[in-house]
């Protein structure tokens, strides 16, 4: 297939997958804590989140903050979590960044990370939090092993996304 | 690096407005969050229409891939038991031999206790199952443990409606939609479960923490009352759990309280059963109950006995010490015999 697009069409299927890959791989990944397990203790990372904010520190400039507030109901609805929980910390953690990022210079790949780490562990104790005021009493140590797993499933999540961003900008169908 | 003075992006008035309200709409979003979780936090069945609606198109989701993921689940556990076979072999002779000494005796029990409920005429317990149910998924990736159930309102499942396995209690129902309804598992730390320990019926109160396990509180200080291997049963007390079902397995015991593992785990468990809440007025809303017995309004304390005629008089009269009080020396009265005439009695 040739670089340059033939038809219309094929301009048309660009453009979509340029302008929707990363909306479409973050709904996804908030639909996967549909995903038909059950477990015992919370373990497994908050896809949603874990790609949103990957997605947000590779390409800042495709989301605003607000639109971490429509992820957030939408991650609500999903997970059957208390209505606001996802919208409230995914939307102060966009704010988080966009601080960041307008103290910040520049970030490589291990700022990155740490940013990232703080954030899930921002998110991980917010979570427990709003769990507690919902009635829930647990110690804090039950979310250590989701954080700790979340913060080593950063670098995982960060190829994938390169990969998808590639794809989505590339220039030839492959 | 030093940070620009100003961000601006760029000379575009529209655009300038534009960043401007993107951070309006993000704040003003943060605030009706908190908003929406304070209203959670004060009325947590509020929004019950749009949850259940949610969960009704998402459940279906769920419902396919279970079986997939239960027979992946299920090879690691067969390579597992290859490996042990020898030794799980020994043990479970060794539980062969003890459970079937235990049956005994429990026949024995069982027929003495028939013919102990016949003599005073009791009726067994009778379950009222509202629904079976396929049980489609859990939270894993957040503090609480809630399961997702293949059955609704549709099927007549209520919020507050216990849920049990036939091995034991999985938890209650806290949302429904019309075809799928949501579980507080009793792992879950808002969960708490009125149990007994059938051994000798110390009463405890069974809290989950969150990661899998049970902790089992008592009302006795000092003295821990549990023993690894313990199963305790519901107690019924609070009318929401039916008497009787197997909740937990005692595994550690720390101090006052006992570490338990649930009886039924969810994971391993296709069906559960949707049971009506024991004593349904136990579930109602306050303002259904029904009223108190109506009796007079209680004014102030009762009356005292009246006095004898002329005491009022005395300035020293108080009313408290007519009572007898205790101590108090009672002047005996020498009583006379009344005169009686013999009668004749007529012949």
């Amino acid at each position: 297939m040739s670089r340059i697009a033939g038809s219309s069409t094929e301009v048309a299927i660009r453009d979509f997958r340029r302008r929707y890959v990363p909306f479409l791989s973050t709904t996804v990944a908030i639909l996967l804590s549909l995903f038909p397990i059950v477990m015992a203790s919370p373990l497994i990372p908050n896809l949603g989140f874990l790609v949103l904010i990957t997605w947000r520190l590779l390409r800042p400039e495709i989301w605003p903050a607000q639109a971490a507030l429509a992820f957030g109901l939408f991650a609500d609805l999903v997970s059957g979590q208390p209505l606001g929980q996802a919208m409230l910390l995914w939307t102060l953690a966009f704010l988080i960044l966009d601080y960041i990022d307008s103290r910040l210079g520049f970030r490589d790949y291990w700022m990155d990370w740490l940013i990232a780490a703080a954030l899930l562990l921002f998110h991980g104790f917010g979570m427990w939090y709003i769990a507690l005021l919902m009635g829930s009493d647990t110690a804090f140590t039950i979310m250590i092993p989701q954080i700790g797993l979340s913060i080593l499933a950063y670098p995982v999540a960060a190829r994938l996304i390169l990969g998808l961003d590639r794809w989505r900008l590339g220039r030839a169908s492959r | 690096m030093a940070p620009p003075g100003k961000r601006r992006p760029g000379f575009s008035r529209r655009a300038q407005y534009g960043f401007f309200l993107g951070y309006v709409l993000a704040i003003g979003g943060v605030i009706v969050a908190v908003l929406l979780l304070a209203i959670a936090v004060i009325d947590p069945r509020g929004f019950a229409a749009v949850k259940g609606a949610a969960l009704d198109v998402t459940a279906p989701v769920g419902g396919i891939g279970r079986s997939v993921v239960r027979f992946i689940g299920g090879v690691g556990d067969g390579i597992g038991n290859y490996f042990r076979a020898g030794s799980q072999n020994d043990r479970l002779r060794r539980e062969l031999a003890e459970t079937r000494r235990e049956l005994t005796q429990r026949q024995a029990q069982d027929f003495e206790n028939r013919r102990l409920r016949a003599l005073l005429g009791l009726a067994q317990s009778v379950t009222d199952e509202v629904a079976v149910a396929r049980i489609t998924g859990s939270t894993f990736d957040s503090p609480r443990r809630l399961a997702t159930l293949s059955a609704g309102s549709g099927s007549g499942v209520r919020i507050g409606q216990p849920v049990r396995s036939p091995d034991g209690l999985i938890g209650r129902v806290l949302e429904t939609g019309r075809w799928a309804s949501r579980v507080l598992l009793i792992t879950d730390g808002a969960s708490s479960v009125p149990v007994r320990l059938p051994r000798d019926g110390t009463p405890a109160i069974a809290v989950g923490r969150g990661d899998g396990t049970i902790e089992l509180r008592t009302l006795e200080v000092g003295q821990n009352p549990f023993r690894v291997g313990d199963v305790l049963v519901s107690s019924g007390i609070g009318g929401i759990f039916p008497p009787d079902v197997p909740v937990a397995r005692v595994s550690a015991i720390r101090g006052d309280t006992a570490i338990a593992r649930p009886v039924a785990d969810p994971a391993r468990i296709d069906f559960a059963i949707v049971e009506r809440a024991y004593q349904p007025a136990a579930n109602a809303p306050l303002d259904q109950a029904a009223p108190p017995v109506a009796g007079p309004p209680v004014a102030g304390p009762p009356p005292a006995p009246a006095p004898r005629p002329g005491l009022q008089n005395n300035p020293r009269y108080q009313p408290g010490l007519q009572q007898q009080q205790p101590g108090m020396v009672v002047p005996q009265r020498p009583v006379q015999p009344q005169a009686q005439p013999p009668r004749a009695t007529p012949r």
